[in-house]
């Protein structure tokens, strides 16, 4: 596989490690009401499409950035790739 | 030894002679050829047994989709098992012996197999070896692993050296014959970058084994012509003898190179095999087709071969099959074998074709609407029986029969990624279907286009589209004429007539039979057919034989072949040593070696190592008159807690934080928080999962305010960077900290015992104060040594000792272990290596990775009120959940042995007193063990349920595997100095 990063090009995928679903970017609010629950959900429920899917993955024999790769699970192939860390802003995480 | 069966013509240089052996007999062969040509060439046609039954074999096929003729090639630690005689690149010297038999190949005792096949059908496994059940093991299985199987190893270690290459081009070229040398001339004048591997030593493919003409040339002249103006071509890397095996993700495939399977032993450093990773971003699939038996009773005798490779040994290597030879054919082709032998002078026996209109083009017999209904001849064929098309039956004398079933277009490449062939009526065979792998296109016999014209023209739209994939020019490329005769088969897959045995897949001895009794007894699926008769898991995984299976199958039930489908093709395309797929990662090699500072230093003093991850570490240091691990042990832990010693502790992970929010940082990763700690302290960190489950443990030294140095274990150096990394870029994106790794950057020492601030203080420069007033316990800063180098100072420790740890870069760490031991020498400083440092940290207590272990939790470990409920850290929030805070939570506690000379292995569980000994009564168990020199008896680390509460209490410690019940006493996990005093002095 092929991971073209937004920064360097395409790499390798062995380059690469693997994490999960792009949703452990969503970690909820520890001082929320419903924490436990919501943590619960966080840490253990994952959608497994049969299609697209985002997901992180660690550029660590590289740059060490993270990245959100959207990957079709049923092809491999892949449609984007972002800075984690651009994702995050976007989805509204600061400090 | 003469060669009795060459005939003039063929590809090779026949002005040299090789000598070779097989068997232990001498014979002789010429460049060019393969050890199958060279064998037939000196009429040996037995070259093999078969699987379960040990029939007698000879080759089948001219290629690599060779099920019979397997050797074990060259002899010593280089004795290679199950090699393809076809394939086999002859050599001068080379060395081969058949194999898969008990006694000689022609007098092969386990050939009673044979009379035994009503037993060893399809499934007989499953049926025959049932009861009693403790047969199976000490009886039935190593009889049948003695019978069964193919050649042995050597089991010596593989003297040659394998490579692993990357390559990168526009468009990949997969096969050389008539369609790939079209596409590549295509691709290569344009200017693309191209790559051409084809798995044969000549590449030509079919135009070196038929008689075709293309323009004025002999097809095998025009290839080449062909093959010379590509390698002029500098954008053309042409590769044979390489095998491409698969096609992966995003164009990339996987080729196996054989750089010096045809020599005896490859030259000093040079690589026997290369598996190349190809990165291209087009690839054409022209890898040919293959020709398919036609399945009838005794079918497997050798002499009787496809009609297609008989006319590759006449054409390509000279050699006539025989004097006598007949051919079995549904289709057209198999009469060019008859034709071109015919033309070679082999008499013709005759030709039987299954077609009421079969032509008659030449002055042999054509026996038309006739079938091939039995062979005869015990270790070759003599005859074949005939049925004509009025009823009658006729003898015909022959020692080679080809069989031609019609071609099967080499789809393999095509459904490396779920793709699925689809059916093709007009040829009666599977082409490949729409879903190919992004970036491939096929063309020529791969794609059904059969005739030579027709191959090449699709190899020229295959360059064509693949260039303009990639946005490049396509130069009209002008083909010469040639051949273009249309198919014309009628399929025909086996013989109905007779009650014996008739040959599917040749190598795992799978019968038409076979076949019938699957469908008999329920297996309709093709993947279960396939598993239950073994129908194409042999070896050559089924290359001549699957679709004969599918197609009786699709008779028996009712279907048509394409409703019955095909198995799923898999990498690798064919076989593949383990050898050329580890490289050169074995042995030592196996993966990269990391290097203590301080490691050339101890391997002068005699020290053991042990591989911890990809570090070398010092174990103990062996003295003289020390005949036992123990003894070194022993004496390092009592040196060190009476005066000082010291050890290498480089291996920890270091990750510098710097930032305005490092700080801040830290109280995330955290359990415990860092946000209060003063400039030049260090304290300890628990770092939890976000799970609540503990991950890894370490210090925090503030260098600065927005300074930290952390640790890490050895072992999780790499995850916790990843991790820290991860809650940086994804969870707090707009922190103000940066990370980077410094572990090699730092060579770190420990040095320890109460000698240990006297020891440092001749080293550190006279301006920096580390009394016990100017640097307590957890102090840390940045100092220098030895007159001006720049060095950090940690006043922290494992051992439980007055300690410190002190850092230098890492080029200045062999000096500076040389000048801690030359200043040490009035103390008697001694080097203490990681077994007399887990001794240490065992007597005080300190958890590792034995406690932290991926299921304890900060409660567990005694630290639970260490979470702070303040502030958010990873880990904290699910490490409140009610499971994990039960009362009879387990929980670190230190054992004793109630008899003192007893030991309390690790791995033990603990039992009350009284009870059963089981799984729903089992009260913790051990984690780390040793001896304490210091109390004289063995101790350990454990887990006990409500532990906090159970001090004092007697258990049973238990290992009922190795027999082992032991009295012990709980205690609290410090055992050496629970006040903390020495720390603090």
């Amino acid at each position: 596989m092929i991971i073209n990063h937004p920064l360097l090009g395409p790499r390798d995928a062995s380059e690469f490690t693997y994490l999960g679903d792009a949703s452990l970017i969503d970690r909820p609010d520890w001082q929320s009401e419903t924490a436990a629950q919501d943590f619960y959900e966080y840490q253990y429920l994952r959608d497994n499409p049969a299609g697209l899917h985002q997901e992180l993955w660690f550029h660590e024999s590289g740059d060490r950035s993270w990245l959100v790769v959207t990957r079709n699970t049923l092809t491999h192939e892949i449609t984007d790739v972002q800075l984690a860390r651009d994702v995050a802003r976007a989805r509204g995480r600061s400090k | 030894m003469t060669q009795q069966n060459r005939i003039s013509g063929g590809q090779i240089d026949t002005s040299q002679t090789l000598k070779f052996t097989f068997d232990g007999k001498q014979y002789t062969g010429h460049p060019g050829d393969t050890l199958a040509s060279a064998l037939l060439a000196n009429g040996v046609r037995l070259m093999g047994r078969s699987f379960k039954y040990h029939r007698p074999r000879g080759v089948l096929s001219a290629g690599s989709e060779e099920p019979n003729a397997l050797v074990e090639l060259r002899g010593g630690a280089r004795q290679e098992p199950n090699t393809r005689a076809t394939t086999v690149e002859l050599y001068n010297g080379l060395l081969a012996n058949s194999q898969n038999r008990l006694g000689s190949l022609k007098f092969d005792l386990l050939a009673i197999n044979d009379r035994l096949s009503n037993f060893l059908t399809a499934g007989f496994y499953y049926k025959t070896f049932m009861w009693p059940a403790a047969f199976w093991e000490k009886l039935y299985e190593p009889i049948i692993r003695k019978a069964a199987g193919l050649g042995s190893l050597s089991l010596k270690e593989d003297p040659d050296v394998y490579d692993k290459g990357f390559l990168h081009c526009d468009v990949l070229i997969i096969g050389a014959g008539p369609a790939g040398l079209a596409a590549a001339l295509t691709a290569g004048r344009s200017g693309a970058s191209v790559i051409l591997a084809d798995e044969d030593f000549r590449m030509g493919g079919r135009l070196n084994s038929e008689t075709f003409t293309i323009g004025d040339a002999s097809g095998a002249d025009w290839a080449a012509a062909t093959v010379a103006e590509l390698a002029s071509l500098p954008n053309v890397r042409l590769m044979s003898r390489t095998t491409v095996i698969g096609a992966f993700d995003h164009g990339i495939y996987g080729a196996v190179e054989r750089n010096n399977d045809h020599v005896a032993t490859p030259d000093e450093g040079k690589p026997r095999q290369t598996l190349w990773r190809i990165y291209s971003k087009q690839a054409v699939v022209c890898a040919g087709a293959l020709e398919r038996p036609i399945g009838f009773e005794n079918n497997d005798r050798p002499g009787i071969m496809l009609a297609s490779a008989m006319r590759s040994y006449a054409n390509r290597w000279a050699v006539a099959a025989d004097k006598r030879v007949a051919i079995f054919t549904n289709n057209d082709d198999g009469h060019r074998a008859a034709a071109d032998l015919h033309a070679k002078g082999v008499k013709i026996s005759a030709v039987v074709d299954t077609r009421a209109d079969a032509p008659r083009n030449n002055d042999y017999e054509v026996l038309v609407g006739a079938q091939v209904i039995d062979t005869k001849g015990r270790l070759g064929l003599t005859f074949a029986d005939v049925r004509l098309a009025d009823g009658s039956e006729r003898t015909l004398e022959c020692g080679a029969l080809g069989m031609s079933g019609g071609w099967n277009p080499n789809v393999h490449m095509t459904c490396h990624q779920r793709g699925r062939p689809v059916w093709n009526d007009d040829l009666a065979a599977f082409v490949p279907g729409a879903d190919l792998p992004a970036g491939m296109t096929v063309a020529g016999a791969a794609n059904g286009d059969f005739s030579t014209a027709g191959a090449m023209a699709s190899g020229v739209i295959g360059a064509k589209s693949a260039l303009k994939a990639i946005g490049l020019k396509a130069k009209t490329t002008k083909l010469p004429q040639a051949e273009d005769a249309p198919i014309n088969i009628s399929a025909f897959w086996y013989v109905k007539e007779g009650k014996g045995r008739a040959w599917l897949d040749q190598q795992n001895d799978v019968t038409v039979k076979d076949v019938k009794l699957s469908h008999q007894e329920g297996f309709r699926s093709v993947e279960h057919l396939k598993r239950y008769t073994t129908l194409g898991m042999a070896t050559d995984q089924g290359k001549t034989s699957n679709m004969g299976g599918l197609a009786i199958m699709a008779e028996l039930a009712g279907k048509t072949i394409p409703e019955v489908g095909t198995t799923i093709f898999r990498p690798p395309y064919t076989p593949t040593a383990i050898g050329v797929l580890a490289g050169r990662a074995r042995g030592q090699e196996f993966h990269p070696k990391r290097l203590t500072p301080s490691h050339h230093w101890a391997k002068e003093q005699g020290a053991v190592f042990v591989e911890v991850g990809n570090w070398l570490r010092a174990q103990w240091f062996p003295q003289k008159g020390e005949t036992h691990w123990r003894q070194s042990v022993d004496r390092e832990v009592i040196a060190t807690r009476k005066s000082v010693g010291v050890c290498d502790v480089t291996t920890l992970g270091k990750i510098d934080v710097q930032g305005a929010d490092a700080a801040e940082f830290l109280n995330k990763i955290y359990c415990n928080g860092f946000a209060k700690l003063a400039v030049g302290k260090t304290r300890y960190g628990l770092m939890l999962r976000e799970d609540g489950i503990a991950m890894d443990d370490g210090t925090a030294a503030r260098m600065a305010e927005d300074h930290f140095v952390v640790t890490t274990t050895t072992a999780n150096a790499l995850g916790v960077y990843r991790h820290m990394e991860f809650v940086r870029q994804c969870l707090f994106p707009d922190m103000d900290v940066q990370l980077i790794s410094t572990t090699e950057a730092w060579a770190q020492f420990a040095v320890a015992g109460p000698n240990s601030r006297r020891l440092l203080q001749k080293i550190v420069d006279p301006e920096y104060d580390i009394s016990n007033e100017a640097f307590p316990f957890m102090a840390c800063g940045n100092i220098t040594i030895c007159g001006g180098l720049r060095a950090r100072l940690f006043r922290i420790s494992f051992s439980g000792e007055l300690a410190y740890e002190i850092a230098v870069p890492t080029r200045y760490g062999d000096a500076l272990m040389r000048r801690i031991m030359e200043e040490g020498a009035e103390f008697d400083v001694v080097p203490y290596g990681t077994e007399a440092l887990g001794v240490m940290r065992i007597e005080k207590g300190h958890a590792t990775g034995n406690e932290l272990n991926g299921t304890t939790t900060a409660l567990n470990l005694g630290m639970g009120r260490m979470v702070s409920k303040k502030k958010d850290s990873i880990g904290s929030i699910l490490s409140e959940r009610e499971g994990l805070n039960t009362d009879d939570v387990l929980m670190q506690v230190g054992i004793k042995p109630v008899d003192p000379s007893k030991p309390v292995p690790a791995g033990a569980h603990l039992m009350n007193l009284t009870g059963p000994v089981d799984a729903d009564h089992d009260q913790g168990y051990v984690t780390s063990a040793c001896y304490s020199p210091i109390l004289g008896h063995h101790i350990a680390l454990g887990f006990v349920k409500g532990g906090g509460n159970r001090k004092g209490e007697k258990m049973r410690l238990v290992s009922p595997l190795t027999k082992v019940e032991t009295e012990i006493e709980i205690v609290s996990a410090h055992f050496v100095d629970p006040e903390g005093e020495r720390l603090r002095a």
